[in-house]
């Protein structure tokens, strides 16, 4: 689904990811580690097109397809679907008005009829329900004096309405308490299937115990520097990222 | 002939076809002589560094229309607020149109000026509020005293709720080459009353227009005002708005301005605060682009205790637009416990784009809270890529955006089918299809 050859990023002139490969399948998850500072949320930044960066070189093919000259929304209505690290507040914006112009916007783009407002309002109850969210907070402008898991359990309600076919949740683990942290885990693994894929980055293993990966990448100075299973993730945590900066 | 001499000589015919022997003649021709003296302003003089009308002025306009216009309602029903009940006062090429009005007389007089001016039984409210508000030294507002003659005039006495709001639509056609229209407007509301208003300049043609409005409101005791502008006028029109506001105790008067078009558009906004607990609010929405120019002067003088003023004011230019917001408030020293809010935010999408913004705090109480800001600012990229990657498309992000920062202002619009109205005018402004009701 995903296949990321030889990635190059920078920005004004300072290298940050220095040469990436990354293959990522249907049905796969993936986690990525790594200290701070090692690119991590650059590499999410960039499969998501994010414009600040410069790609000197390199490529991210998605379902076959060379989509670095792609605009973000060109890439979201391909089916990418990136869980900010820090979801940004917009006042005057509601949570479900939001997903409204968001599912349309993707629907229109793909040729198709915008999704009924009966329909749209099923949906969102049901999401809804499975991440725990209470109605009211659907009504509120988005993000806007979110608490920090408030706004991750946000952004993983909008990939639970999106529906895409890659997923990569940027530190989705960072702010949640542990009740928080089971909910979006509980909702990420009831999205999961065989046509889908998963690139989860954290600091930590602990959301890996919940989320369990097939493949763990461990990034160091821009680069992918060991890959191995999810005993790596708990070889990480026991050693610390100084066994592998060394 | 330059403008202000064709004025001047002009007054003569003028009179012509006036009632030069009503007692508010003498107003007029001391106006004009105030204007021959004070000219048009210029930007050596504080008030206009930022705004020349060197542009407008120089254009040949006819300063009377020759004949009455007429105009079909089809044609301009897009321009009234859509599925309401309201009063209506619509002037053509400065003309009074009754076919397109509706006014009153039940209870309260939602009338014109002509009538007002002329008639014996409005003589005591008129001679008692008539220019009894404006600043005498503005060179603008004494040119419209002037040629005062044609314009809204609304009178509600005591206890009355007006149900409806009024409409007033100043339309210009084309039949002349250049026109310059001066419009009037008196608005008193006495004890316990209330009323909403919406005020727009329509042209329909690309003809130079160049409009010097005077309004005086005054606000009684408890009364209650809503003031709509609507500036979203063609791109060789201009308006000079020259609003008073006298305020009495416990009144609350709003004032809502939305610039969305025009070719200089200049506010002169003054409040003046007559006696205790009074509340006086200013918001202003300006989405500009092009060579388009909007200048808000703003002016609050809290010359009693306990009120309170309240001010926001939001821009975004884009292409090289300009915007201009001073705002000025005054609190004489016997002001005490005044609360005095400024608040003006910019974003520049352009770089020719530019804002010159200015408090202007003069205050000679020690017991108050006076506070202002200002930003000016681009959109934000990061909350842009967020939408984005959400699938929202580019224009329609940008456009969500914008609305996002504006929403307080159109939030605090009273009446939903005017919130309606202007959320379309935004949209379409933005080149998007989207609804706004979110």
């Amino acid at each position: 689904m995903l296949s990321i050859d030889d990635l190059h990023v920078g920005i004004d002139g300072k290298p940050i990811l220095k040469g990436i490969n990354l293959d990522v399948r249907a049905g796969e998850v993936h986690a990525i580690m790594g200290p701070n500072g090692s690119g991590k949320s650059t590499l999410s930044s960039v499969i998501a097109g994010n414009e600040t960066y410069e790609i000197d070189k390199g490529n991210i093919m998605f379902k076959g397809e060379n989509i670095i000259d792609l605009a973000p929304e060109e890439r979201a209505h391909k089916g990418i679907f990136l869980s900010f690290q820090y979801p940004v507040e917009i006042p005057g914006i509601s949570v479900t008005n939001f997903i409204k112009t968001s599912i349309n916007s993707n629907l229109k783009a793909r040729g198709k009829d915008e999704m009924p407002a009966n329909k749209m309002l099923k949906k969102i109850r049901e999401k809804a329900e499975l991440l725990d969210i209470d109605s009211k907070f659907l009504s509120r402008s988005l993000n806007e004096g979110f608490s920090g898991g408030e706004k991750k359990r946000n952004e993983i309600f909008q990939m639970a309405m999106l529906e895409p076919s890659l997923s990569i949740l940027d530190e989705t683990d960072s702010g949640l308490d542990i009740d928080a942290l089971k909910i979006v885990a509980n909702g990420v693994n009831k999205l999961r299937n065989k046509a889908n894929a998963v690139v989860v980055i954290t600091h930590y293993q602990r959301l890996l115990d919940y989320i369990v990966p097939d493949y763990v990448h461990v990034m160091h100075d821009g680069k992918i520097v060991k890959s191995g299973n999810k005993e790596l993730a708990h070889e990480l945590e026991e050693k610390g990222y100084d066994w592998i900066k060394s | 002939m330059a403008l202000s001499e064709k004025l001047i000589s002009s007054f003569l015919a003028f009179e012509l076809d006036i009632d030069t022997s009503s007692s508010f003649h003498s107003i007029r021709t001391d106006a004009i002589k105030r204007f021959e003296k004070l000219g048009f302003p210029n930007r050596k003089l504080e008030n206009w560094k930022y705004t020349s009308l060197n542009e407008i002025i120089k254009e040949d306009y006819t300063v009377f229309p020759k004949e009455k216009s007429v105009i079909n309602f089809e044609k301009v029903k897009d321009y009234f607020v859509d599925n309401i009940e309201s009063y209506k006062l619509i002037f053509v090429d400065g003309c009074f149109d009754p076919f397109l009005s509706q006014t009153s007389h039940d209870g309260y007089d939602i009338c014109i000026m002509s009538a007002a001016l002329g008639k014996s039984k409005y003589s005591k409210t008129v001679k008692k509020f008539f220019n009894q508000s404006t600043d005498l030294d503005d060179s603008m507002s004494s040119l419209n005293t002037a040629f005062s003659k044609e314009g809204v005039y609304i009178h509600i006495p005591k206890n009355i709720v007006v149900k409806k709001p009024v409409e007033i639509i100043h339309f210009c056609t084309g039949n002349e080459a250049a026109l310059m229209l001066q419009p009037r407007n008196l608005i008193v509301v006495e004890e316990n009353s209330e009323i909403e208003i919406i005020e727009s300049h329509q042209s329909l043609t690309v003809n130079p227009i160049f409009t010097n409005s005077v309004t005086e409101i005054f606000a009684q005791k408890n009364s209650n005002i809503d003031y709509y502008k609507i500036q979203n006028d063609v791109v060789n029109s201009s308006l000079i708005d020259n609003t008073y506001i006298s305020q009495k105790r416990n009144s609350d008067v709003k004032v809502h301005t939305f610039s969305f078009g025009g070719r200089i558009t200049r506010n002169n906004l003054n409040f003046f605060q007559k006696n205790e607990s009074i509340n006086s609010t200013m918001k202003g929405l300006t989405i500009i682009d092009f060579n388009q120019l909007v200048d808000h002067h703003t002016l609050v003088h809290h010359a009693n205790p306990n009120c309170e003023s309240h001010q926001d004011y939001k821009g975004i230019y884009s292409g090289k637009s300009t915007g201009v917001f001073n705002g000025k408030i005054i609190v004489d020293k016997i002001a005490q416990k005044t609360n005095a809010f400024q608040q003006n935010n910019n974003i520049l999408l352009d770089d020719k784009s530019t804002i010159n913004s200015k408090p202007q705090l003069e205050i000679f109480a020690d017991d108050v809270k006076c506070s202002h800001g200002c930003t000016i600012g681009q959109l934000d990229q990061d909350a842009l890529f967020y939408l984005r990657a959400r699938g929202i498309p580019k224009k329609e992000a940008r456009a969500l955006l914008t609305y996002a920062f504006a929403n307080n202002v159109l939030e605090s619009v009273q009446i939903p089918e005017l919130k309606t109205k202007i959320k379309k005018i935004i949209a379409n402004k933005l080149g998007v299809n989207i609804g706004f009701d979110l």
